[in-house]
C-alpha cells in the first residue's frame, strides 16, 4: 500500500531534520521525503497540515500482562493503548506467568503481538530462571526466539558473585542486560520514598541508598564484566549523578526514567491514594528536578512509560495491601508534551528521548525517519489537547492522570506504513 | 495540567463539622477544642450513677479490629454503650477476612447489616482513610489506630489529660520518649500539640527509632540525650518499646534502652517537680519506665484510661452528628 | 407587647410558695435549665428571699432532635449539687413552647435518680404545645405568629426580646 503524508512538520531527532515536508511510504517503508518518487501514486493520502510527524515512539517498558495476568491486561488491549499513545515499538518486561525464561513464552508473545498488529513488540527475557536470581536463564535461546535484552526486575540476585557470572555470560554473546538497581535489603518492607512524607504518613520507607548502593555495585560489575548495560527506572538525583559519572569515565551505559517520575513526587501520596503506589517509589522534588536535568543533559537518554495496568481490586485496599504500578502508556505522548510546556525540553529533544534515544539504548530497529527505514510514524497535533480517559483502551484504569487535560493529541499512529491507531 | 475536580477535606462535612475521625492532620484548633469540651461533659456523665445518655439510641456501632487490642476495643465498646448504642465487636483476624474476603467486602457486608458507625483498627497505615473514601463514605468512620500513621482518639485523650492537669497548652513543654518511628500515638500527639499551640514539643529517641524530617513536618525539637531532652519539661509521655525492635537491629538490648532512655525516678527529677507522667499503655515495667514512677504520685496513666472513654464518647457523637447533618444537607439540595 | 420579666417574678414567687405549701413540700430542690432557666431561677430565688443551692441542668445529651440537628456545640456539664433520689424538685425554665426541652430535662433527671415529685415553673408559656406538658407556675401566657420567637437575655437585667425568623 502506498501512502503519502502531506504538509507535516517532520521532526527526526536521529538526523536532526526539522522541517515542513512530505513523506512517502511504500511497502511498509519510508521511500522518500520532500518529493514523491517518480511514478508514485498514493492509495492513501493523509493531510497532515498543522500536524507534527515524528518517528513512532519507542517505549522500553510496557507490561502487556500476557501470558498469565489476564485480569490486568492482554497483548491486544495494551498494545492498542500504546498505539493510542503514539507508540510503534515497545519492549515488554519478563514478569509474566510463566516468567519469560523460555523461548515458548517469547514465541507466544510475538505471535499474539503480530496478530493484534497494533505495535511492534520486542520482548525482554529473564536474566535468571524464574527471575529467582540463582540460575542463569538460557539467554542465547531466548535471543534466538526474539528477546532483545535481559533483566531481572527489582528482584536481586542471590549474591554479587552470581550476578557477576550472569553478566559475564551475557557479555560473552554480546547480550545486553537491563538493570533495575535497588538493594532488596535496604528496601525491604518499604512502600514509599524514605522522607518527610513517608514519615508523616507512617509508611515504611525505601531510602535513596537502596538505589545508589545497588547502582554503585552494578556499575562496577558492568565495568568489570564488559557487558552492555542499560539502567532502567532511575528514581533519584544521586542515582542519575552516578550514571553521569560512569558515562564520563567512558563506561558506555545508557539509562531511562519513568515519565511519571519526571512529573510526580512523593508529595502525591499525602491522601494515601494507591494510584501513586509504584515500585521503585516516587521520590522528592529535589530528585525529580535532578532527573529532569539528567534527561535534559542526555545522561538519561530515554523516557519510558513503565506501564503497569492492574484490575480494580488490586488498588482497592489500604496502601500497603495494594499492588504497585501506574497504567499510562496511552498518555505517553501527551503527558510527555507537558515537559515541553513546562519549558524543560524543546520538542525535538523530547522526541529524541522518546524515539531515537530508547532505540539506540537497546539497539532496536526503530526510532528514525531515515529514508529506507520502516514507516513507523506518529502524527500529532501539538496545539490540541487530550482529556485523559475519554477513550481508554488499557484494561487497567489505575492512572492518576485520568480526567486531566493534557497537551497534544495523537492523530495517527502508523506501523510499517499501516494505520494502527487513528485519533 | 489541571485536575478537573478540587478535593474536599475527607473528615469534615460541608459545614466543617466532623463526619469521620481519621487523623488529627487538617483539623482546626477550634474543632480539637470542641472535642475536649464535649469530652469534659461526658466525664461528668461517667461520674453519675446512671452512666448513660440516649444520644446514640437505636444506632449500631461496629468495632472492626483487624489488629488485636483488648484495651482500645473495650473502651470503644464502653463509650458506645454509654451513648446507648448497640455495639458489635468483630475481631477480624479470626473471621471472614482470613478466608480470603477482602477488606472492602467485609466492610460492605457490615454496612449492609445496618451499622451506623465503624471503629476500625488495622495494621496498614491509611486503612481508615481508605475505608472512609472508598468503602463506606456515608458512615462515620472512627480510626482506632492504623499502622504507624495515626491514633487520633489516643492523641485527644492525651490532650485532655494534659488540659485537665496542667491547664492551657500555650506555656507547656512536652516530651515524647521512645520508639517514635513505629508509633502512631507519637504522630497523633505531635500533631495535636502543634495544633493546640504547645510551643515546646520535644521528641527523645536514638536515631534508629526516629523517622526522617520530624522537625519540618511537626515543628518539634529532636534529642538523642534523654537527660538533655527532659530538662524542665511539664509533661513526659513514655511510649511502649516492643521486643521486636531488638531483633531488627534497631537496639542492642532492653537494658541499654532503659539505661539511656528509661524514665527512672532519677531521670524524672530533671523535669519540673510537678511534671505529669503519661503512657498510652500497656506499660513495660523496667523497659521504658520504672515501676515506682508508673505507680508514683506524678503518674496520670490510669486517669488516661478514664479520659479515653469520654473522648471516644465525644468523637462518636460528633461524627454521628456530622454525618446526620450532611445527610440533611444532601436531602435539602436534592429538593 | 412583651412583658417585663421582673414584673412577673413577684406573682410567680407567691404562686410557687402557695403551690409548695398545698403539697406540704418543705424542702424543695431548685434546678434551672441552662441557660435562660438558670437566670429565671436565680431571679426567682431572690424574689423568694431564699439562698438555696441551685442545680444547673444541661439537656443537650437528651434532646430528641439529635438526628436532625446534631450535637449542640456549646455542651457543658450539668451540675447538681444535691441528691435527686426521693427529693421534691422545682424545675425552672424560661420559655415553654413544644415541651420537648422539659421532656429531655425529665429524662435526664430520672437518670440521676427517682425524684418524689417535680414542680414545673416557666416564665412564659407560648401555648404551642406538642406534648402534654403544662407548667404548675407560669409568669405569663403569650401567643406568637408562626415566624416569631421570643428570647430571654440575662442574667441582669432580665429582658425579653421578640425575634422574627427569616424565611
Amino acid at each position: 500500500m502506498r501512502t503519502a503524508i502531506l504538509g507535516a512538520r517532520v521532526i527526526d531527532p536521529a538526523s536532526g531534520l526539522d522541517q515542513v515536508t512530505d513523506l512517502y511510504i511504500d511497502g511498509g517503508k519510508l521511500v522518500a521525503s520532500g518529493h514523491a518518487p517518480s511514478g508514485f501514486v498514493a492509495d492513501q493520502t493523509l493531510d497532515a497540515q498543522g500536524l507534527i510527524a515524528a518517528p513512532g515512539l519507542v517505549d522500553l517498558s510496557v507490561a502487556l500482562r500476557e501470558p498469565g495476568y489476564s485480569r490486568k491486561g492482554s497483548i491486544a488491549t495494551e498494545t492498542l493503548a500504546a498505539a493510542a499513545g503514539g507508540v510503534t515499538s515497545l519492549c515488554c518486561p519478563p514478569f509474566t506467568k510463566p516468567v519469560l525464561d523460555t523461548s515458548a513464552v517469547a514465541e507466544l508473545i510475538l505471535d499474539r503481538a503480530r496478530e493484534a498488529g497494533h505495535t511492534k513488540v520486542f520482548p525482554i527475557g529473564a536474566l535468571s530462571k524464574g527471575l529467582a536470581g540463582e540460575q542463569l536463564a538460557e539467554l542465547v535461546a531466548l535471543r534466538d526466539a526474539g528477546c532483545v535484552a535481559f533483566g531481572n526486575g527489582l528482584d536481586n540476585f542471590r549474591s554479587s558473585r552470581t550476578l557477576r557470572r550472569a553478566l559475564e555470560y551475557a557479555a560473552t554473546f554480546d547480550l545486553q542486560v537491563i538493570f533495575h538497581s535497588q538493594d532488596a535489603d535496604l528496601a525491604e518492607g518499604g512502600l514509599a520514598h524514605e522522607g518527610p512524607t513517608a514519615s508523616f504518613l507512617g509508611l515504611a520507607g525505601i531510602p535513596e541508598t537502596a538505589e545508589t548502593v545497588a547502582l554503585a555495585r552494578d556499575l562496577l560489575l558492568v565495568e568489570q564484566s564488559g557487558v552492555r548495560a542499560h539502567f532502567s527506572q532511575i528514581t533519584s538525583a544521586r542515582g542519575a549523578e552516578l550514571i553521569a559519572n560512569a558515562q564520563a569515565r567512558g563506561l558506555p551505559v545508557t539509562a531511562d526514567v519513568a515519565l511519571y517520575q519526571l512529573i510526580l513526587t512523593d508529595e502525591a501520596l499525602i491522601d494515601f491514594s494507591s494510584l501513586y503506589h509504584v515500585q521503585p517509589p516516587l521520590r522528592s522534588r529535589a530528585d525529580r528536578d535532578g532527573l529532569r536535568e539528567a534527561v535534559k543533559a542526555g545522561v538519561i537518554s530515554a523516557i519510558a512509560s513503565h506501564h503497569q495496568p492492574h484490575e480494580r481490586d488490586a488498588k482497592l485496599a489500604p496502601f500497603a495491601a495494594t499492588e504497585p504500578g501506574i497504567s499510562s502508556v496511552q498518555l505517553l505522548l501527551p503527558l510527555a508534551l507537558s515537559l515541553v510546556q513546562d519549558g524543560l525540553l524543546d520538542l525535538p529533544t523530547l522526541l529524541a528521548r522518546l524515539s531515537s534515544g530508547p532505540a539506540a539504548a537497546l539497539r532496536l530497529p526503530a526510532g528514525s525517519l531515515r529514508v529506507g527505514s520502516a514507516a513507523d510514524i506518529v502524527l500529532f497535533d501539538a496545539e490540541a489537547s487530550t482529556v485523559a480517559g475519554e477513550q481508554w483502551y488499557s484494561k487497567g484504569s489505575n492512572c492518576p492522570f485520568l480526567g486531566h487535560c493534557l497537551p497534544g493529541a495523537v492523530r495517527y499512529t502508523l506501523v510499517d506504513g499501516h494505520i494502527s491507531y487513528q485519533g | 495540567m489541571t485536575p478537573l475536580a478540587a478535593k474536599r477535606p475527607l473528615q469534615l462535612n460541608d459545614q466543617g463539622q466532623l463526619r469521620h475521625f481519621l487523623s488529627l492532620d487538617g483539623l482546626p484548633r477550634e474543632l480539637l477544642t470542641e472535642i475536649l469540651d464535649t469530652a469534659d461533659s461526658f466525664l461528668e456523665v461517667g461520674a453519675r450513677a446512671v452512666k448513660k445518655v440516649p444520644l446514640l439510641r437505636g444506632k449500631t456501632v461496629c468495632n472492626v479490629f483487624f489488629e488485636n487490642s483488648t484495651r482500645t476495643r473495650t473502651t470503644f465498646e464502653l463509650a458506645a454503650q454509654r451513648l446507648s448504642a448497640d455495639v458489635i465487636s468483630l475481631n477480624v483476624s479470626t473471621s471472614s477476612t482470613s478466608k480470603g474476603e477482602t477488606l472492602f467486602d467485609t466492610l460492605r457486608n457490615l454496612e449492609a447489616m445496618a451499622a451506623d458507625i465503624f471503629v476500625v483498627r488495622h495494621a496498614d497505615s491509611g486503612a481508615a482513610h481508605f475505608i472512609a473514601e472508598h468503602v463506606c463514605p456515608n458512615l462515620a468512620i472512627i480510626n482506632g489506630g492504623d499502622g504507624r500513621h495515626a491514633h487520633p482518639t489516643q492523641g485527644m485523650l492525651d490532650m485532655l489529660t494534659i488540659r485537665r492537669h496542667k491547664g492551657d497548652f500555650e506555656n507547656l513543654s512536652v516530651a515524647i520518649v521512645g520508639d517514635i518511628l513505629h508509633s502512631r500515638v507519637a504522630r497523633s500527639n505531635m500533631l495535636a500539640l502543634k495544633t493546640l499551640g504547645c510551643p515546646d514539643i520535644r521528641v527523645i529517641a536514638p536515631k534508629t527509632l526516629l523517622p526522617i524530617g520530624l522537625e519540618q513536618s511537626y515543628g518539634v525539637r529532636v534529642f538523642s540525650d534523654a537527660n538533655e531532652g527532659l530538662k524542665d519539661v511539664d509533661v513526659v509521655i513514655m511510649l511502649r518499646l516492643q521486643r521486636e525492635r531488638m531483633q531488627g537491629g534497631l537496639l542492642p538490648s532492653e537494658g541499654e534502652f532503659y539505661r539511656l532512655f528509661g524514665l527512672t525516678e532519677q531521670r524524672l527529677k530533671l523535669a519540673k517537680p510537678d511534671a505529669l507522667v503519661m503512657h498510652p499503655g500497656p506499660i513495660n515495667r523496667g523497659v521504658e519506665i520504672e515501676s515506682a514512677v508508673a505507680d508514683g504520685p506524678q503518674s496520670v496513666i490510669l486517669n488516661q484510661v478514664t479520659y479515653g472513654i469520654a473522648i471516644r464518647m465525644a468523637v462518636l457523637s460528633m461524627a454521628m452528628s456530622g454525618q446526620n447533618a450532611q445527610r440533611q444537607l444532601n436531602a435539602e439540595e436534592a429538593n | 407587647m412583651l412583658p417585663n420579666p421582673n414584673d412577673l417574678l413577684p406573682a410567680m414567687a407567691s404562686a410557687l410558695t402557695q403551690h409548695l405549701n398545698q403539697r406540704q413540700i418543705s424542702e424543695p430542690r431548685f434546678i434551672g435549665i441552662r441557660t435562660g432557666g438558670v437566670w429565671v431561677a436565680q431571679a426567682l430565688l431572690q424574689a423568694l428571699g431564699r439562698d438555696d443551692a441551685l442545680g444547673v441542668l444541661d439537656v443537650s445529651f437528651y434532646r430528641d432532635d439529635f438526628t436532625q440537628n446534631g450535637l449542640h456545640p456549646q455542651v457543658q456539664p450539668s451540675e447538681l449539687p444535691f441528691e435527686i433520689e426521693g427529693q421534691h424538685l422545682v424545675l425552672i425554665d424560661d420559655v415553654l413552647m413544644s415541651g420537648r426541652t422539659i421532656r429531655a430535662a425529665l429524662n435526664e433527671l430520672f437518670d440521676y435518680g427517682r425524684p418524689a415529685s417535680v414542680t414545673l415553673v416557666s416564665l412564659l408559656d407560648l401555648n404551642a404545645r406538642e406534648l402534654p406538658i403544662r407548667p404548675d407556675v407560669v409568669g405569663a401566657t403569650l401567643s406568637l405568629a408562626t415566624n416569631e420567637r421570643v428570647k430571654l437575655s440575662g442574667p441582669t437585667p432580665l429582658t425579653l426580646e421578640l425575634q422574627t425568623l427569616a424565611n
